[in-house]
């Protein structure tokens, strides 16, 4: 198992066994509508707890090429552009975070992608990991 | 129940304005909406007005006048001046008032804004991680838009440079000389497929609606439009907004898509009976997803449509005819207002430079916002 910082939000994500990362959400049982993230105080005669499908498609994508303000983000001052898309996980939800493992207008709309997890820097220099997806098939 | 006229409007230019207040622009948009109608403040019976970030409306009573007059805040967000409106409309419409105002300002600090998670009921790792921005959810919106209905970059410029072809001739504009296509193509890229030139930014201005009954806008004798609907709807389920960080997988209609089919029923108008219209155009791509959300046009028909020019001043539908948010910006509490201003100036033939021309009948406005609302107006030549 790969040595992982601390989720940035545990009850956004765990991690398999294999350090494989698992998106925590809520599946609302008189709809069966998927809601991620899971609500913070799921009511468990409301709500049933599920992790996603580590698998999808890319559904849209764009890049963010200038700094966000701080707060609420909470990277580095020195920035670098990230890809950001809603990946469709199988029949359940859509599901937006940053996207890796290309380069940033390597990404195309119906690309087969998986979950991945992110090592993410606070301003402090903290480590903690988060979510990503990353095209299935490598790119080189 | 009373049909419901504005008689009268005014408007702060929009920009930045350094030696204003916010509630000093919406100060001035009042005073300028009284002087042209030839009213008296003591002649408003009630105002509705709101600001997202530039103060509380109803303070202005003591720039205006103590009248005692019921003056209702109004805060909703990016609804805010349709809501203001929507208020008035309804006051007007009951009956019981036959004189009244809504105002709509605003002031926000340059950049894009910064919105906290949780006032959003969002976790704060959405923020923290660099998810939370407006830009990156409008640039998601056209980007995939634009692969399924074939909308290409050019068209994309070809919005904005026309919006800044339009605030060239408007007053009130912020941007006022002209961009072209290629430069606007050239500009640094912001979010993937927008560059800099095809996104509006948070800006300063304010607007000044008076309504009036139907007995009341015949006795005063102004130029004058009916508002035939007044529409706002926040999001059904399955739509795409702002701030999500997820979408479901069954997707749906929009909040503009549902308000639109309401103003159409209650105006008891089509799209094909308009003949001008301001669209939400938070960036070009917007205006382009507005015209089919709307139902102006199917979607993928913009792409022809724009190359034709038929939503340029002297085209068949001419939209955003003052530069829209692009060339205005985005003073949150007042755009939705500068639309229905916009309007009522095209209507009743003052426009001067940007004057559609065939005297126009129907006009036609519309603003959409976080976290999911839309607001729509008719309004008719009286």
């Amino acid at each position: 198992m790969p040595d992982l910082a601390p989720p940035i939000d545990d009850r956004l994500l765990h991690f398999d066994t294999d350090g494989s990362p698992r998106l925590l959400a809520a599946r609302e049982h008189e709809s069966g509508r998927v809601v991620f993230p899971a609500p913070g105080d799921a009511d468990p005669d409301r709500y049933e707890a599920i992790v996603l499908p580590q698998e999808g498609r890319l559904w849209s994508w764009t890049v963010q090429r200038f700094r966000p303000k701080s707060p609420p983000y909470a990277g580095p001052e020195a920035f670098e552009p990230y890809a950001v898309g809603y990946v469709a996980l199988g029949d359940t939800v859509i599901v937006e975070g940053r996207l890796t493992g290309a380069a940033l207008d390597g990404f195309a709309i119906g690309m087969p992608m998986r979950l991945v997890s992110e090592s993410f820097t606070l301003q402090n220099g903290e480590q903690r990991t988060t979510f990503a997806f990353a095209p299935t098939e490598k790119t080189a | 129940m009373s049909g419901v006229y504005i008689v009268g409007a005014g408007i702060h230019p929009f920009g930045r304005t350094p030696e204003r207040t916010g509630l000093q622009q919406g100060v001035f948009a009042v005073r300028q909406a009284l002087g042209q109608a030839g009213l008296d403040w003591r002649d408003i019976q009630f105002a509705y007005g709101g600001s997202d970030a530039a103060g509380k409306a109803d303070t202005m009573v003591s720039e205006l006048g103590l009248t005692g007059l019921p003056f209702i805040n109004v805060a909703n967000g990016c609804a805010t001046g349709g809501s203001a409106m929507f208020g008035a409309y309804s006051a007007i419409k009951s009956g019981e008032f036959d004189l009244g105002i809504a105002i709509g300002f605003d002031k926000h600090p340059r950049g894009a804004f910064d919105p906290k998670p949780a006032e959003w009921g969002l976790p704060d790792w959405y923020g923290e991680t660099g998810l939370m921005l407006t830009t990156q959810f409008f640039a998601m919106k056209i980007q995939r838009y634009m692969a399924m209905h074939g909308i290409t970059n050019a068209t994309l410029a070809a919005v904005a440079e026309k919006a800044f072809a339009n605030g060239v001739l408007a007053d009130h504009a912020w941007r006022r000389e002209p961009v072209d296509a290629e430069t606007i193509l050239a500009s640094n890229m912001v979010s993937d497929p927008l560059t800099k030139f095809m996104f509006c930014s948070p800006a300063e201005g304010a607007v000044a609606l008076i309504f009036a009954s139907e007995a009341k806008a015949k006795s005063l004798g102004l130029p004058a439009v009916r508002l035939r609907a007044a529409a706002v709807r926040s999001r059904p389920p399955g739509s795409f907004e702002v701030f999500s960080p997820a979408l479901d997988i069954e997707r749906g209609p929009s909040p503009t898509n549902i308000a639109s089919r309401a103003a159409y029923e209650m105006a008891g108008v089509g799209p094909e009976d308009v003949d001008v219209a301001q669209l939400q155009d938070t960036e070009s791509g917007a205006e382009i997803m507005h015209m089919a959300e709307n139902g102006f046009c199917a979607d993928g028909e913009q792409e022809a449509w724009i190359a034709q020019g038929r939503t340029r001043i002297d085209g068949t539908l001419p939209v955003n005819t003052d530069g829209g948010c692009l060339a205005c910006g985005e003073p949150i509490g007042a755009s939705g207002l500068r639309q229905v201003y916009e309007n009522y100036v095209q209507l009743t033939g003052q426009a001067g430079a940007r004057q559609v021309p065939g005297d126009p009948r129907i006009g036609y406005s519309h603003v959409y916002g976080a976290p999911g609302v839309s607001a729509v107006a008719v309004v008719e030549r009286a």
